[in-house]
């Protein structure tokens, strides 16, 4: 049986690497990719463009002011000088946000009243304005809190902030190696499910089919190759994350693979039993789109799974990429022990064994 | 353009419209896709964080501990869980069942009354940043509160010496689905059209049926033609669909004018169908076609397009290669075309270069289709 296994791979092998182009579209783009979009992929922002409408001729809004130019955060590209100036500016995004100081603030503030502020941010990217706002508090809660200092007020209480696996709040560090779990996902679906779609637009599946191979066989197969291209792809991913990106890799390394292996079995199963319904290869590619599009999307790869409506949560449990970005992010950022994943792979593996049952049952009986 | 060549233009249209009418995949990518694909994003991307649970770790509860986490149950941003012991709360949050832990010590009231105040701990799990930020933030808005509860019922003045006013325009209430979903629009109809033509030349070497048509009187541009019109109708439908499922079922306000939500819309078919030609002429096989395909638009229209990620924040080199993606340029107009208006400073720039796009993709496919064999 597995001569015939092998035989197989060896040629899927050479039907993968012969042809130059094809060769270059499997090794080249992921690793490309991992570069352009680990720098890409950040929620932090940083030179947000900014305008100042500074009515107050006091010291404490300059104070205020400064705190805002002196923010990496922030790049100051306009002063105003007037109502009409603002929205121009925010129309055309060349701000996204301006800082209307009210004329009395100096003198407010000294009489122990709050200043008036004015912050406008430009919604149209509603993520963007969120994350906005939220530096904006934090810039006002540290003037604030320096101010009362100054003049010998005190809360009585304050808060003391740290955060766990990731100090700095980098959210790199947490996008990173979600990029290596979808990059890996992408390569090896398309090439499991475009490899089976090709042989059955081009006649060659029957005769697949006719040879003593048994279904199985044709699985084992068809799929090996996709888990030796998983493998070698992610291995160079990791590399580039951990020694170009300097994502921190606190956990043990075999975990990670134990993990790869069960999320390739559940994906390379989905893809084998996406091919094994497609009888061409634009049918195979939609397929795959199908079902590659909703996985990253409702992976937690960008947003996390627990803000989406109930219904949808139950949804994504079906989705293989989903346990994996937990085995992923936990054995890179926190070190997570084997035994605490476990929960993350038992679906992976039911996931792989019910398609690749289904698929080899499809590949008997879808003739055309 | 001559009668014979209208007329092989209008056969080489009807043998691709039965193509497609043949294999139902291409009207499935046309019309199911934006259905399914914008219904699983608009209801499951959302960057709202609400009921996060996180451990609240009194060691000595009395009245004080008890006001702060009377504040933290009337939040709708949290769903918090107390416990009294903070080696309980730490291991549930290495397990992932709280995002964060508020620990209060036990000398947390006698404290209050000395010179500093107390302090509040605040550990949250920075494995997801952004979502850490905004748990951060919110547990920075439920201490002012309780600050502010607190003076009020003992007649103290307010603590807090600046008076925040918050504006967001085009979207005043921050609802993420009407960003979303302008942009969701745009990386929708990058995927459509790149995989409605990304395999219908590859299709036609691989089958051998260009040889034949190399002996025919068709010239490689009535070839180019018949094959933009029919995907561009189709992609025309889609656009539509999706454009009719964003107002009426996410109920995003359209403020700009629908002739030019049409025009930008049509430049950037055009360009997104350029591309998918230009893949499928250059790849010659389907296999590769497809994987290019998928590569070149899916990943990049989804995290460089600042549909998702800002673009300014970006180091300066990727800045520059979202310049070569048509997807940028149409998220820009979508998002104003919807939410801002008919803002001429950002369509027309944004319409120009998708114009320049579709020219090149096409052109560039014109180049490369010769009658020749290799």
């Amino acid at each position: 049986m597995w001569l015939r296994v092998y035989a197989l791979m060896v040629k899927e092998f050479l039907a993968l690497l012969k042809d130059k182009r094809s060769r270059v579209v499997v090794i080249v783009p992921p690793l490309v990719q991992l570069l352009v979009f680990g720098y890409a992929a950040t929620f932090d922002l940083n030179h947000i463009p900014f305008a100042v409408y500074n009515q107050d001729p006091g010291p404490e809004s300059r104070e205020l002011v400064a705190r805002f130019t002196g923010s990496p955060n922030f790049l100051r590209v306009a002063d105003i000088a007037g109502e009409a100036e603002i929205s121009p500016l925010l129309d055309s995004r060349k701000v996204m946000l301006v800082l209307n100081i009210g004329p009395q603030f100096t003198r407010e503030l000294s009489a122990g009243r709050p200043g008036p502020v004015q912050v406008i941010v430009d919604g149209r990217n509603s993520n963007t304005a969120a994350i906005l706002l939220g530096y904006v508090s934090t810039i006002a809660a540290d003037f604030s809190a320096e101010h009362l200092r100054q003049s010998g007020a005190y809360a009585p209480a304050r808060l003391e902030v740290r955060a766990w696996f990731n100090p700095n709040l980098e959210s790199r560090w947490f996008l990173v190696p979600g990029i290596v779990g979808l990059l890996t996902l992408l390569v090896t679906t398309l090439v499991t499910s475009l490899s089976v779609a090709r042989e059955r637009e081009q006649g060659t599946f029957d005769q697949l089919l006719v040879t003593p191979l048994k279904p199985l066989e044709i699985i084992l197969g068809k799929a090996l190759p996709g888990f030796i291209i998983g493998f070698a792809e992610m291995t160079a991913i990791v590399l580039i994350a951990t020694l170009w990106f300097h994502v921190p890799l606190r956990g043990n390394v075999a975990t990670l693979y134990v993990g790869l292996f069960f999320f390739l079995f559940s994906s390379l199963g989905v893809g084998l039993m996406v091919s094994s319904l497609a009888v061409t290869q634009q049918q195979g590619l939609l397929g795959a789109f199908l079902f590659l599009v909703p996985s990253v999307m409702l992976s937690g790869f960008a947003t996390p799974i627990a803000n989406m409506p109930f219904w949808m949560q139950r949804l994504t449990l079906v989705n293989p990429m989903r346990y994996f970005l937990v085995v992923i992010r936990g054995v890179f950022l926190q070190g997570t022990p084997f035994h605490l994943l476990i929960p993350q792979l038992w679906p992976m593996a039911v996931i792989g064994l019910v398609n690749m049952t289904i698929a080899g049952f499809l590949f008997r009986r879808r003739l055309y | 353009m001559s009668a014979a060549s209208r007329m092989r233009l209008r056969g080489l249209v009807r043998k691709e419209c039965s193509q497609i009418l043949r294999d139902p995949s291409s009207i499935a990518i046309a019309f199911v896709m934006p259905v399914f694909l914008l219904l699983i994003f608009g209801y499951g991307i959302s960057l709202d964080a609400e009921r996060v649970p996180i451990a609240v770790v009194a060691e000595q509860p009395d009245a004080d501990t008890a006001g702060l986490e009377a504040r933290f149950d009337a939040s709708r941003y949290f769903a918090p869980v107390y416990m009294s012991d903070l080696g309980q709360a730490e291991e549930a949050l290495r397990a992932m069942r709280v995002n964060a832990i508020v620990h209060l010590q036990s000398d947390f009231s006698r404290r209050m009354r000395g010179p500093g105040g107390a302090p509040i701990q605040v550990i949250v799990n920075g494995t997801d940043a952004n979502t850490a930020r905004l748990v951060i933030g919110y547990v920075q808005g439920v201490w002012q509160s309780w600050l502010e509860k607190r003076a009020v019922e003992r007649g103290e003045r307010l603590g807090a010496p600046l008076r925040i006013d918050q504006r967001v325009w085009f979207n005043s209430e921050l609802r993420s689905r009407n960003y979303l979903v302008p942009g969701l629009i745009a990386i929708i109809m990058t995927l459509i059209g790149a995989l409605l033509t990304a395999l219908v030349m590859a299709r036609e070497w691989e089958r051998g049926t260009m040889e034949a048509l190399m002996v025919t009187p068709v010239t490689m541009g009535e070839v180019l033609l018949g094959k933009v019109m029919p995907y561009f109708v189709l992609g025309l439908g889609g656009m539509g669909v999706s454009v009719a499922m964003g107002l009426w079922l996410f109920g995003v306000p359209l403020l700009g004018s629908p002739w030019l939500l049409l025009a930008v819309s049509s430049l950037f078919l055009l360009a997104a169908l350029g591309m998918g030609l230009l893949i499928s002429t250059a790849a010659k096989s389907q296999f590769v076609a497809g994987m290019a395909a998928i590569i070149t638009t899916f990943l990049p229209a989804f995290l460089l397009s600042g549909f998702i990620f800002d673009i300014g924040s970006m180091p300066p080199v990727v800045q520059a290669i979202t310049r070569i993606l048509p997807a940028r340029y149409f998220v820009a107009s979508l998002q104003t075309l919807f939410l801002a208006g008919n803002v001429w400073s950002v369509v027309l720039p944004n319409a120009a270069a998708l114009a320049v796009f579709a020219a090149v993709f096409l052109g560039a496919s014109r180049r490369m289709l010769r009658k020749r064999l290799e």
